[in-house]
C-alpha cells in the first residue's frame, strides 16, 4: 500500500486532506426503480413520468428487478458483502423536485455492504502503485426530478422524467489523501460500472456524478469537520473542488476559523466551491421503513445468476494480459482502462490468431502494439475513437496477418492502414490492388542492391573503410528502389553478401 | 418528556405547516397530553424482539423491467400527469422562483 | 317503489337477474334517497348518471343472460377511494377540486362486476377521526337519534359510509379500515362492515393515511351482502408490493353459520374495569349466541391490549405525516401562494390552509416521533410491541379460531361531544386497533340497541386469511341477534 504523500502548505505546516466520495450512479435499465415510466436520456419534459413518479394520491410503488439486480451484480465486482436481507427507507424532505415528500432509499439495511476498490496511482506501471479504497456501502434509490431556472422571470418549471429513475449510491471510505487518488478512484469505479454494464458512466449526461467529502487535519492528527460539495460531475472537477475546498479549509482554520459542517456546490467556471444557501437548514430527515414496501429478500437462485452474469472485470483481465497475454503492465493497463477498448482488442485478438493460425499469446503483443500505436495515432488524427473507428476489429486482424506471414512490410502496413481508414476497403484488397505485396525475389533485389552499390562507390569505399553506419543508408536506398517492397530480412542478407 | 413552544414551532417547520404563535401555543398542551399518553409503551419490555417488518408473511415482489407494460403505472402519460395542477407552463409544473 | 331501497344488495342482484325489477328503477330510487337525505351530509359528490348508465348496463345484458355478480346493484364509495373523472378529497380542504385521471383498483373492480356509484361519500379528513367531524365538508349526521334529539356521531372514518347504508341511501358501501374505521360506524348506526386481511384488497389508487394500517373493505346491512361484496373487491394487484398473491375465496358460497368445531376466544384484556355494561350484556349475549351456533368458547388473553392504543397513536400518524407530505400544491390540488412567497413558504401556507385541524395535529405528531433523537424510543418501540401485540394473537390461535369482542366501547356521542379531548376520541378505537396492527380480518355486526334505542356491535376477529370464518361466525351472531330496527326516517 501507498502512503500519499500529498500536502497542503499552509503557514502553520502540512496538513493532510481527507477525502470521501459518494458517487451517485444511474442504473441501467429500461423502467424506473418504482414505475414504468422510460428512462432514457433527453425526452420531452414530463412524458416519461407515470401517475406514480408524480405522487399522485393513492400511488404505489412496486420495485424494478433489473435494478436490484445490476447493484447487487456492481456490488459483487468490488467484492462486496450482498445483504439478502434489505430494506427501502424514507427520507423526508420537501422540494419541488421531489414529488412525494420523499425518497425512498436504503439507510439502515443497505442491499450491498462492505467491498473495496483497487486503484492505481501510476499510469505507466499499474502494478508500482497500487492502493486500496474501502467501499463502505452501495445502496438503491431514487433520482430527484429537474428544476429549470432560467426560462421563467419568477419561476422555476419542474420536469420530474428523471424523478424515479434508480440510482446506485456507492459510499467509499474516507480513504483517499490526495486529488489525484480521488480521481484515479472515480476513473476506476466508473471502468468497473461499465465492465458490469450497471451504469453508462456518462458523466456529462449526470448518469455518474459524485458528492465530495473533504476535511483536513494536521498528519496524524483526529478527522477533521467534512464539507460536503454536491453533484460534481466530472473526474477533473472533482479534482479540482477537492483542491480548491483543502485550500479553503486550511485558510479558514489557519486564521483562526472553524470548518462548518454543510453542503457546498461547485462552479465549474471558477473551479471553486461555494456554501449552498437553499440547503442550509439543519436537515432532520426522519428515515424509517417505507410502510408501502416489505423488506427486499433475495434469493440464492437470483445471486447465482447474478454472480455468473459478470464479465471478466479490470483488475483480472489486465493481469491476465501481462500474465498469458505476455504484454507490458503499461499495455496491459491502457487496453482494460475501458471495457470498449478490451472488447476491441480481444477481437482483434482472437481473429488475428485464428487468421495466422497461433496462440493468441504469440499474436498478443504485436496486436497490442498495433492498436495502441498504429491504430490509435491514427484514429486520433482523424478526431475518431474506438466507438466510430472505420476500422473494425476484424479488418484490423486481416492487416496484422499479412504482416504476420511477410505479405507486406510494417512501414507498408502503415499506408495500407491510411487507405483503409480513408475508403473503409479491406486489407488485402488494397494490397492487391495497388500492388503493395513486398517481394522475396532475390533475383529482383540483387539487380536492386547491384545498383545502388555501383551508383554509390564513393559510399562503399567509405564502409569498407570503417564506416560501418552507412549501411543502414543502403539499406535504405535499396528499399526505395523496390519501392518499399522487397523483404527487408532477405535485403539485409544480400547487401552484406554484396559489401563482402 | 414534555414539549413546548420552540418544539412545536421545529416541529412544524419540519413538516412543512404554518403556525401563528397562537396556534402553536394551543397545541403545545394538546401534543404533550397524546406524547405523555403514548410514552407509556416505554414500560414494555421488548428486549430480544425485532420491530415488525411485514405486517402479515409475504415477501416484496419485484417488477419485469418493462416500459409502459401497464398504462396506469408508467409513462407517456403527460396530459394526465399535468391535469390537476394549479400552475403547468410548456409542459412543466411551474413554481415560485428556487434560488439554489 | 321506495321498497326498493329497503333491499339488500344479494335481493337486488336476484330481483334483477330475474327481472322482478330493472336495475334502472333500483338506480332511480336510491338516486331520490340520496336526494332526499342531503341533511345527513353523507355524501359529497353525487353521481346519479353514473348509476342509471350502469343500470342501464345491467338491464340491457339481463336478457342476453350476461349479467355479472354485481349488476344492478348501485354502490356509495368513500371518498378516500379515486374515481376518474369524479373529484376526489379525501374530504379535505387541499384535494378539493382534484379530478384523478385514474381509477382505484377497488373501485375498478366494482364497476367492473357491473356495479354502479351513487356518489363519493364523506369521511374523516384523509380517514383521520371516529366520529366524522374532521371532514373539511362538513359533520356527517347520523340517522340514529336517541331521547335528546341531538345529531350524534356516524363514526369514523367511514361515517358517510355507514350513515348512508343505515339511512337507506343506499345499499352498500366501500369502506376503508385503518385503526377501526370500518367496525366502529358499523356499530354506530347498526349495519355490519368487515375489514379483510391486510393484503387483500389493493391498496392502489385508495389516498394513504397509514400504508401499513389502510385496508379496504365493505360496508353493508347484512354478513352476506358483505360476503357478495368483498368477493369483488378482493384480489392480487401488482402495482401493490403488500399486495397479497392469493386466491379470493367463494365467501358468499362457503356462508355457514354452523360453527360446530369452532373455538371462539373470549380476551380477558378486552373486560377492563369501568366497561359500560350495556356493552358488557350484550357481549355476554354474544358468547350465548355463539355457542347456541354450535361453538366452544373459551377465554384467552392478549396481554399487549392496554398497548395497541399508544402503538397505533405512533404508528399510523409516523407514517401519515410522510404519506400526507405529497400534499404541496405543486402538482395538484390546494396551491396557497401568499404574495412574494418562495417555494417553502408556499409549501407552509399550502398545508397550513388545506389540512384539518386533526390531520395536522396528527401530522405534527408523526413527524415528532420519527425526528432525530427521538425515533428509536417512539417509532421503533412501537413497532417492536406491535410485534408483541401480533404475538399475543399467534399465542391465541393455538386455543381458538376466532376473537368475539365489542365493537366500540360505547354506543354513538353526540356530535361536538368529544371533539375538544382528542385522546377520548382516540380511545373509541380501543377494541379495533389490535387487529389493525396485527393485520387480521375483523367484522362489526349488529347485536342490538341500548336502553337509549342506539346500536351496538360486535366484533369477530380472525386469523390471517380466515375470512371466512370471520363471516360464519359474524352470520351466527347475526342471525340469532335478528337485529331489524332502523333509524326513523326524521330528514
Amino acid at each position: 500500500m501507498t502512503e500519499s504523500t500529498y500536502r497542503i502548505q499552509g503557514a502553520t505546516g502540512d496538513w493532510e486532506v481527507v477525502i470521501g466520495l459518494e458517487v451517485h450512479a444511474q442504473v441501467m435499465s429500461e423502467a424506473k426503480l418504482f414505475s414504468g415510466a422510460a428512462t432514457a436520456f433527453g425526452a420531452e419534459p414530463n412524458t416519461q413520468v407515470s401517475l406514480v413518479d408524480a405522487a399522485m394520491p393513492g400511488m404505489l410503488p412496486v420495485p424494478n428487478a433489473e435494478c436490484i439486480r445490476q447493484a447487487v451484480r456492481t456490488g459483487m465486482a468490488i467484492n462486496a458483502q450482498i445483504n439478502k436481507w434489505s430494506r427501502f427507507d424514507r427520507k423526508n424532505y420537501f422540494y419541488a423536485d421531489l414529488p412525494q415528500g420523499y425518497q425512498i432509499s436504503q439507510l439502515y439495511y443497505p442491499l450491498v455492504g462492505e467491498g473495496e476498490i483497487e486503484i492505481s496511482l501510476d499510469d505507466k506501471n499499474p502494478e508500482a502503485e497500487v492502493k486500496t479504497i474501502g467501499i463502505e456501502r452501495i445502496h438503491v434509490e431514487q433520482d430527484a426530478g429537474k428544476l429549470m431556472h432560467d426560462q421563467h422571470p419568477t419561476r422555476s418549471y419542474v420536469d420530474l422524467n428523471r424523478s424515479g429513475v434508480a440510482l446506485m449510491e456507492i459510499v467509499s471510505r474516507p480513504d483517499m489523501r490526495s486529488p489525484a487518488e480521488a480521481g484515479a478512484y472515480l476513473s476506476k469505479l466508473r471502468t468497473i460500472l461499465r465492465y458490469v454494464g450497471s451504469c453508462d458512466g456518462n458523466m456529462d449526461q449526470g448518469s455518474m456524478r459524485a458528492d465530495v467529502n473533504v476535511s483536513v487535519r494536521k498528519p496524524g492528527e483526529e478527522l477533521g469537520t467534512r464539507t460536503e460539495t454536491k453533484n460534481v460531475n466530472s473526474v477533473r472537477f472533482v479534482m479540482q473542488a477537492i483542491e480548491h475546498e483543502a485550500n479553503r479549509q486550511v485558510d479558514v482554520l489557519e486564521s483562526g476559523g472553524k470548518i462548518v459542517q454543510e453542503t457546498r456546490l461547485f462552479d465549474p467556471d471558477t473551479g471553486s466551491t461555494r456554501s449552498m444557501r437553499s440547503k442550509e437548514d439543519a436537515h432532520d430527515y426522519r428515515y424509517f421503513p417505507d410502510p408501502d414496501l416489505l423488506p427486499l429478500e433475495l434469493e440464492d437462485a437470483f445471486l447465482e445468476e447474478c454472480r455468473a452474469s459478470l464479465p471478466e472485470l479490470p483488475d483480472a483481465k489486465r493481469h491476465r494480459y501481462e500474465n498469458d497475454l505476455g504484454l507490458s503492465p503499461y499495455n496491459a493497463g491502457v487496453l482494460t482502462a475501458e471495457a470498449e477498448t478490451a472488447r476491441w482488442f480481444e477481437v482483434l485478438l482472437s481473429e488475428s490468431a485464428a487468421k495466422q493460425g497461433k496462440p493468441e499469446a504469440d499474436v498478443a503483443k504485436a496486436a497490442a502494439n498495433w492498436m495502441l500505436s498504429e491504430l490509435f495515432g491514427a484514429l486520433n488524427k482523424l478526431g475518431k475513437g474506438l466507438d466510430d473507428s472505420p476500422v473494425s476489429p476484424q479488418a484490423g486482424a486481416e492487416l496484422l496477418a499479412l504482416v504476420g506471414d511477410g505479405t507486406i512490410s510494417g512501414s507498408i502496413a502503415k499506408q495500407v492502414l491510411e487507405k483503409m481508414l480513408e475508403t473503409g476497403d479491406g486489407a488485402e484488397a488494397i494490397v492487391e490492388r495497388e500492388g503493395l505485396k513486398q517481394t522475396s525475389d532475390t533475383g529482383a533485389i540483387e539487380a536492386a542492391v547491384a545498383k545502388v552499390l555501383a551508383d554509390n562507390a564513393d559510399k562503399v569505399e567509405q564502409y569498407k573503410g570503417g564506416k560501418e553506419a552507412l549501411f543502414g543508408f543502403f539499406v535504405g536506398q535499396t528499399m526505395k528502389a523496390m519501392q518499399g517492397k522487397a523483404n527487408p530480412k532477405v535485403v539485409n542478407e544480400l547487401l552484406k553478401k554484396a559489401l563482402g | 418528556m414534555s414539549i413546548d413552544i420552540t418544539t412545536v414551532k421545529k416541529v412544524a417547520s419540519l413538516a412543512r405547516i404554518a403556525v401563528t404563535d397562537d396556534q402553536a401555543e394551543k397545541l403545545v398542551p394538546e401534543l404533550n397530553n397524546i406524547l405523555g399518553w403514548v410514552e407509556q409503551l416505554g414500560e414494555v419490555d421488548v428486549s430480544g424482539v425485532e420491530p415488525m417488518t411485514a405486517v402479515i408473511p409475504n415477501h416484496l415482489r419485484l417488477r419485469e423491467d418493462a416500459v409502459n407494460a401497464d398504462p396506469l403505472t408508467g409513462g407517456n402519460v403527460r396530459d394526465k400527469v399535468l391535469a390537476n395542477a394549479p400552475q403547468a407552463e410548456h409542459g412543466f409544473f411551474a413554481v415560485p422562483k428556487v434560488i439554489e | 317503489m321506495s321498497d326498493l331501497t329497503n333491499l339488500t344488495v344479494a335481493e337486488i342482484r336476484d330481483g334483477v337477474a330475474a327481472g322482478t325489477f330493472s336495475a334502472r328503477e333500483v338506480a332511480t330510487a336510491f338516486n331520490a334517497e340520496v336526494e332526499v337525505g342531503r341533511k345527513l351530509n353523507a355524501y359529497i359528490v353525487e353521481t346519479p348518471e353514473k348509476a342509471l348508465e350502469a343500470a342501464d348496463v345491467a338491464d340491457a345484458v339481463r336478457k342476453s343472460g350476461d349479467l355479472k355478480p354485481l349488476s344492478g346493484v348501485p354502490l356509495g364509495m368513500k371518498d378516500l377511494f379515486c374515481t376518474e373523472g369524479v373529484q376526489s378529497t379525501a374530504a379535505s380542504h387541499i384535494l378539493e377540486g382534484f379530478t384523478p385521471t385514474y381509477e382505484s383498483t377497488v373501485s375498478a373492480r366494482l364497476w367492473d362486476a357491473g356495479a354502479g356509484m351513487l356518489g363519493k361519500l364523506n369521511l374523516d379528513q384523509f380517514a383521520m377521526g371516529s366520529s366524522n367531524e374532521t371532514s373539511y365538508f362538513g359533520n356527517v349526521v347520523s340517522p340514529w337519534r336517541d331521547a335528546s334529539g341531538k345529531d350524534l356521531a356516524p363514526g369514523g372514518s367511514s361515517g358517510g359510509s355507514s350513515a348512508a347504508i343505515s339511512a337507506r341511501l343506499c345499499p352498500a358501501a366501500t369502506g376503508t379500515d385503518t385503526g377501526g374505521s370500518i367496525r366502529q360506524p358499523a356499530a354506530f348506526t347498526g349495519i355490519s362492515g368487515i375489514k379483510p386481511t391486510y393484503g387483500r384488497c389493493s391498496r392502489w389508487g385508495i389516498v394513504a393515511f397509514a400504508s401499513s394500517l389502510d385496508q379496504a373493505g365493505s360496508m353493508a346491512r347484512t354478513v352476506k351482502d358483505n360476503a357478495i361484496l368483498l368477493e369483488a373487491m378482493a384480489g392480487f394487484d401488482p402495482k401493490d408490493a403488500t399486495s397479497l398473491d392469493a386466491p379470493v375465496p367463494q365467501w358468499e358460497a362457503g356462508l355457514s353459520s354452523d360453527l360446530k368445531g369452532k373455538t371462539v376466544g373470549i380476551p380477558k384484556e378486552y373486560r377492563p374495569d369501568g366497561l359500560n355494561p350495556e356493552i358488557e350484556a350484550l357481549w355476554d349475549k354474544g358468547i350465548a349466541w355463539l355457542k347456541d351456533a354450535g361453538a366452544e368458547v373459551v377465554e384467552v388473553s392478549l396481554p399487549h391490549t392496554q398497548y395497541a392504543l399508544p402503538t397505533y397513536y405512533i404508528i399510523a400518524p409516523a407514517e401519515a405525516s410522510s404519506n400526507l407530505a405529497r400534499y404541496d400544491g405543486v402538482r395538484y390540488g390546494l396551491r396557497d401562494l401568499p404574495d412574494g412567497a418562495g417555494l417553502q413558504d408556499m409549501y407552509a401556507a399550502t398545508r397550513a390552509a388545506g389540512f384539518g385541524d386533526e390531520v395536522k395535529r396528527r401530522i405534527m405528531i408523526g413527524t415528532y416521533v420519527l425526528s432525530a433523537g427521538f425515533y428509536d424510543a417512539y417509532y421503533t418501540q412501537a413497532c417492536k410491541v406491535r410485534a408483541l401485540i401480533a404475538r399475543d394473537f399467534e399465542a391465541a390461535w393455538e386455543k381458538c379460531d376466532l376473537l368475539l369482542t365489542p365493537t366500540a366501547p360505547s354506543a354513538a356521542f353526540a356530535l361536538g361531544e368529544k371533539q375538544a379531548d382528542p385522546l377520548a376520541m382516540y380511545l373509541n378505537d380501543v377494541f379495533t386497533v389490535p387487529a389493525s396492527l396485527a393485520g387480521l380480518p375483523a367484522m362489526s355486526v349488529p347485536g342490538g340497541l341500548d336502553s337509549a334505542g342506539l346500536p351496538l356491535g360486535l366484533q369477530i376477529i380472525g386469523k390471517a386469511l380466515d375470512e371466512q370464518g370471520v363471516l360464519n361466525a359474524s352470520l351466527a351472531l347475526e342471525e340469532r341477534a335478528g337485529f331489524t330496527a332502523r333509524p326513523e326516517k326524521w330528514w
